[in-house]
């Protein structure tokens, strides 16, 4: 990769990070793909979410589901850890909150095979500066 | 339109969106742009005077002006500075600067990049606990990323400016986030405050000037530069300016990370985004600041939420923890299990904290064993006041907060202990007696064979009686009993 | 320099910037009361962490009480050093502090002069209304200092001393809150640390915390005991500051008082340690010029400068922290030891006795000198060359035991042959004393030339570091001194780096040499009186009809006797040692 030697650096990488995350998330299979973050910080390990991830993402590869399953910091919900946010294609991220394997296979099952919404789902109660 | 939420999120605006592993993610969502057009568009000066006209105030508790702080540090001459990040989160519940490194560590580096461009600093530390393994884990992998990308290291952006970052490791020691003793941890000698002045902006780490700031100041630094001073100062209240992070936990529904703006009041942070009480219990008390700060009534539900408010209270924004007590907690019992924490976490060095801590927690000891008297309860006074007025550090001298503060808001309390003897939220164990209704007992001797101390005679088929000078109070008859016959008083 | 002028209790004072309000206060007469505070001005000795909090003040504007010792006068202050809320404060502090003490005055070592019980005194403590659980720590003797940190009260005093001004870093503050304690590092004895047995810590122990091994009661059996003959020998700083313990003003000679309460405690012979001071001289002396000829013959292999070692907690300090220039100190046995391996050979052969029924009985100002008398090397078949040594606080108490009323006894003489000594070896008591002597006789022996003056004014004083070329009748030889084992430390630093331009340096680890020992006299923070101590030692000299160690009559004859030359092989055998690598003896 190639160092950030200046201003305009930068924002050249952004943009082609952007347009590249665009392409990977709509460009190849703009209706199938799924995106998927589990909140892997300290308080979501503790509570599980390791294994959630570790279980989701064989869950996907055996169904044959494309889907794009990261890590990410901790959400704000500790009182429902482990806490994963899922975004259908065209859709608006849904966070699901309380998961376990059986929660996590329903999530699977239910709400990105058929798209039909499951319990478990937390309010977005917040607004970031980044999405104004 | 998005409807009006309570909480906004600036300092943990990328937590739980990015993967905080990956430097693209964090540069997607304008990462390192503000150091970049700071570096490339702005004068050190006129970095500062952003940060000074944003309002913006220490987080770490203090709530000093941080463009102040800034501009302390720069204005000081010598050949080497440094800027440390105090990440030596301690405050039993709180938790929101191991979010923001779990979550965004890269935007702690930026910020601290862009704090040495504007004191002169070419070295930044971050001091943080060594039971955090996973944000040292996740700050390595940032450091070395931006390392790679040559946003740290020598002539960042091309502009002659060289920043790096190391890690320091605290060693689990509550007083080391006093930057005095933080400094002098990370010197290698004895994590123990200084007498302040000189402060670390004049004399530091290595005797050099140091500018310290929280993990949570930082993380609103970027943002601040972006979008700009005046876009800052719209949030909040008159002298407490943007968001604040809290670990909202207790007895609260939805216990959790939030940010709210300054302002919010203390109803809406308990009542809308934490839910309401726990089992539909009755609100009694919050206590902000942990154990620095002091308890909350009912009363100061409706105050808004800022440094100054908050410390006419009582109380202080302490790094943001915020624990919520029902109608089933003591808060005699509350102060004692604070003035616990500070007794282990004094560092010895002044003899009011080291000592009077400890007379504080033996005294409140006493009350909650029903053995205290109503002359105890002046002395204590006394002696908080004293400890609060004569301590060398921040420690000592807001560690009594919760004792003054629950002594002014809920002297009842103290009273029914020390005449009645009695704990009205009956959590003292010395002063509550499980008794055996002899009406309801028929005699089945389970509770006489379950007691760990054989504190419960009876004959079989006749009703049973609990010694009480025995009983340890466990409480195990009371859950074995099948017809309800034991009760507590 | 920028004047600031503030109002103490209503009085305008005018200071210097930088000047603390606890000192601008003292200087209008206002005595704030202090406890963990101290400071020995020219002897790099400042302890004020700011931590017992005894000495807070009332500064209008502030939120807080501040401490007077670490609170800098600014512009405009108004200071009230006794308002109801700095005078509740105060007392509830020391109230504290009382709380977590044992009380144990009425048998303690330290009653009388323990800077805790005096101040609770002042203060008129009469009930301490917050008790409580005390702390207790593990116990530790040595046989120089035992430690009872149950009355440690945290002022830090032993750690500035041990880290800061000897840079031995044996004490630091460990575990934390209500458990905090100075001690060594795991809590371990001195005995196995790298302790030099200064005693400098010790000598600034408010409290009973740290006291010296009380061995007086050996020397009692000993001298009750029909088949031992029991001697005593004086070191030269102990005459100099006896007197303090009796109500004396510091700086009051007392040397025949303290002979004849010597005699009258029942001691033997009562011999001077000054006697083998001018021993140390002549074999000293005498090896510097050897290594000074080698030098200039052209041998590159000479170690130059030679380091005195009298001093026994120098030399555990070398031995401990440079054991790689421990060539570089000269052989010589201190004082103490020439003394006693001569009286256990030499006298006890006069006296016809054996060695072991030879009691040799020293008292010192110092506290390693109980260390160095238990030195293996320093003994024959088990029997110590010298058996017990005491401090000059254990002697004073042997003398009230005796019911002596010290100050009406009248002067005596000390015994012979072991007595007799010049003003050279007096002078060993302060710091520049044994270069002064050393300078006296080897100029003598060099240049076979009388010296037209006795006196080295230019080898004199209290700075920590000094030097000063002496002209050997043409060949200059440059003298270092250095008291305190922090200065000594830079002088070795020196020499390792190869930038020492010294030929001879003397080394002294109390500050202020001797007269400053870990043994003597309680100083409380009052330098004036190790420089009276020092005052009296020159007087002492000056009075001496001999001035320089070769002409005491008495080495004279020791030497045509029993020694034969100075360095030579029975010298060598009775008068010199060798030094260890202890290093690797730290465990941990």
């Amino acid at each position: 990769m190639a160092k950030v030697k200046s201003l305009s650096d930068l924002n050249k990488m952004r943009e082609e990070l952007q347009s590249k995350m665009n392409l990977r998330e709509k460009g190849e299979h703009p209706d199938s793909i799924v995106q998927i973050k589990v909140s892997m910080a300290t308080c979501g390990i503790a509570s599980g979410a390791k294994e959630i991830m570790d279980y989701m993402i064989n869950e996907l590869d055996n169904r044959a589901i494309d889907a794009v399953i990261t890590q990410t910091g901790c959400m704000g919900y500790c009182y429902a850890e482990p806490t994963i946010e899922v975004t259908l294609p065209d859709n608006k991220p849904i966070v699901f909150g309380y998961v376990d394997t059986k929660k996590a296979q329903e999530i699977i099952e239910v709400y990105i095979q058929t798209g039909k919404l499951v319990d478990g789902i937390i309010p977005v109660n917040y607004e970031t500066v980044n999405n104004e | 339109m998005v409807k009006y939420k309570k909480q906004i999120r600036i300092a943990l605006r990328n937590c739980g969106f990015i993967n905080p592993e990956n430097v693209d993610e964090y540069i997607v969502r304008e990462g390192y742009a503000a150091l970049g057009n700071a570096l490339t568009n702005m004068t050190p000066e006129e970095v500062i005077d952003v940060i000074k006209n944003s309002g913006l105030r220490g987080r770490g508790g203090g709530g000093f002006p941080t463009g102040l702080k800034w501009e302390l540090t720069r204005k000081v001459d010598a050949d080497q500075k440094y800027v440390v990040c105090n990440a030596d989160e301690g405050d039993p519940g709180a938790f929101m600067d191991r979010s923001i490194l779990e979550g965004d560590p890269h935007t702690v580096l930026e910020a601290m990049a862009i704090n040495g461009y504007c004191t002169g600093a070419s070295k930044g530390l971050i001091y943080i606990r060594a039971e955090y393994p996973l944000a040292i884990k996740r700050l390595k992998i940032a450091i070395d990323q931006a390392r790679e990308y040559g946003l740290l290291g020598e002539d960042i952006f091309g502009t002659n400016f060289s920043f790096d970052v190391e890690l320091r490791y605290g060693a689990g020691a509550f007083v080391c986030g006093e930057e005095t003793a933080l400094i002098h941890s990370m010197e290698g000698l004895r994590g123990e405050p200084t007498v302040k002045p000189p402060f670390p902006s004049e004399s530091g780490y290595k005797g050099m000037p140091t500018n310290v700031n929280n993990v949570e100041t930082y993380a609103n630094i970027p943002v601040i530069l972006l979008k700009g001073a005046d876009w800052f100062s719209s949030i909040g209240t008159e002298k407490s300016k943007g968001t604040k992070v809290f670990a909202l936990a207790g007895k609260v529904n939805n216990v959790g990370l939030i940010e709210v703006p300054m302002g919010t009041t203390l109803r809406e942070v308990i009542f809308d985004i934490g839910g309401g009480i726990k089992d539909g219990k009755k609100f009694k008390a919050v206590q902000t600041g942990g154990p620095s700060g002091g308890c909350l009534t009912e009363n100061h539900l409706d105050i808004s939420i800022d440094y100054d408010n908050l410390i006419a209270s009582g109380s202080m924004m302490g790094s943001g923890g915020m624990i919520v007590m029902d109608e089933d907690d003591c808060m005699v019992s509350m102060a004692k299990f604070y003035l616990d924490f500070t007794v282990e976490e004094s560092c010895g060095k002044c003899s009011p904290c080291r000592i009077g801590n400890k007379r504080l927690y033996e005294m409140l000891d006493t009350i909650t064993q029903g053995k205290g008297t109503l002359e105890d309860l002046s002395k204590l006074r006394n002696l908080a006041n004293v400890v609060k007025d004569t301590s060398l550090c921040g420690l000592g001298q807001t560690s009594p907060n919760p004792v003054l503060s629950t002594m002014d808001n809920f002297l009842d309390e103290y009273m029914a202990h020390v005449k009645d003897g009695k704990c009205p939220s009956g959590q003292c164990k010395a002063l509550m007696s499980y008794i055996i209704n002899a009406d309801a007992c028929v005699g089945c001797t389970l509770c006489a064979r379950v007691c760990p101390v054989d504190a419960i005679s009876g004959e079989k088929k006749m009703a049973h009686l609990i010694d009480d000078d025995a009983c340890i109070k466990c409480g195990a008859c009371m859950d074995k009993c099948k017809f309800g016959a034991i009760f507590i008083q | 320099m920028d004047l600031v002028k503030l109002t103490i209790d209503n009085t305008p004072v005018v200071v210097e910037q930088g000047t603390t309000v606890l000192e601008a206060a003292r200087s209008v007469g206002v005595d704030i009361p202090t406890l963990c505070y101290m400071k020995l001005d020219d002897l790099e000795f400042e302890n004020k962490p700011g931590g017992c909090r005894v000495c807070v003040v009332e500064v209008e504007g502030r939120r807080n009480l501040a401490p007077s010792c670490k609170t800098a006068c600014d512009e405009g202050m108004v200071v009230n050093t006794h308002s109801v809320r700095a005078i509740n404060a105060r007392r509830t502090v020391m109230e504290l502090i009382l709380s977590d003490h044992p009380f144990e005055c009425l048998v303690c070592a330290k009653s009388g002069k323990c800077d805790l019980q005096s101040l609770a005194q002042d203060l008129g403590i009469r009930e301490i209304h917050y008790q409580g659980e005390k702390s207790h720590y593990k116990g530790d003797e040595s046989p120089a200092i035992i430690r009872e940190m149950d009355k440690c009260i945290m002022c830090r005093r032993c750690e500035t001393a041990c880290n800061d001004v000897q840079t031995v870093g044996t004490l630091s503050a460990i575990y934390r809150g209500f458990e905090s304690v100075v001690a060594p590092a795991f809590e371990m004895d001195l005995d196995h640390t790298n302790c030099t047995f200064c005693g400098q810590c010790v000598a600034v122990c408010p409290t009973g915390a740290l006291i010296e091994r009380d061995y007086t009661w050996q020397v009692m059996d000993a001298i009750v005991n029909p088949k031992k003959r029991v001697i005593v020998q004086t070191a030269p700083a102990v005459r100099a500051a006896l007197g303090e313990e009796f109500g004396l003003e510091p700086g009051t000679l007392v040397t025949g008082k303290m002979v004849t309460a010597l005699r009258k405690i029942g001691f033997d012979h009562v011999f001077d340690t000054d006697f083998a001071a001018d021993l140390t001289i002549m074999e000293e002396g005498t090896e510097l010029l050897g290594r000074l000829n080698k030098f200039l013959e052209g041998d590159k292999d000479v170690k130059l400068p030679m380091l005195t070692s009298c001093c026994p907690a120098w030399v555990n300090f070398f031995e401990h922290h440079f054991p790689e220039m421990k060539d570089i100190p000269s052989t010589a046995k201190s004082p103490q030891q020439m003394f006693g391996a001569i009286a256990k050979t030499y006298f006890a052969n006069q006296l016809k006795v054996k060695r072991e029924d030879l009691v040799v009985v020293s008292v010192m100002p110092c506290l390693a000198k109980k260390y160095e008398a238990s030195r293996e090397e320093f003994s024959a078949n088990g029997d110590a060359d010298v058996n017990i040594s005491i401090t000059t606080r254990e002697l004073a108490q042997m003398i009230k035991n005796a019911n002596l009323k010290f100050t009406d006894l009248p002067n005596d003489d000390f015994d012979r042959p072991m007595g007799e000594s010049s003003g050279a070896g007096v002078i060993f008591g302060t710091t520049g004393g044994v270069i002064e002597a050393a300078v006296r006789t080897a100029y003598e022996l060099h240049t076979d030339k009388e010296l037209a003056r006795v006196d080295f004014k230019e080898l004199r004083g209290f700075e920590g570091i000094r030097s000063a070329t002496i002209d050997f009748d043409g060949l200059p030889i440059n003298i270092g001194i250095a008291h305190g084992l922090g200065n000594a430390r830079t002088l070795l630093n020196d020499i390792k780096e190869g930038k020492s331009e010294f030929h001879a340096i003397e080394i002294m680890a109390c500050p202020g040499g001797c007269i400053g020992g870990g043994g003597q006299p309680y100083h409380h923070g009052d330098v004036t009186v190790l420089k009276r101590r020092q005052k009296a030692i020159y007087q002492e000299d000056a009075g001496k009809s001999i001035r320089k160690s070769h002409e005491n009559p008495y080495i004279q004859k020791l030497y045509t006797e029993f020694l034969g030359e100075p360095c030579g092989e029975k010298s060598h055998e009775l008068l010199h040692t060798h030094y260890f690598d202890k290093k690797k003896k730290i465990e941990i």
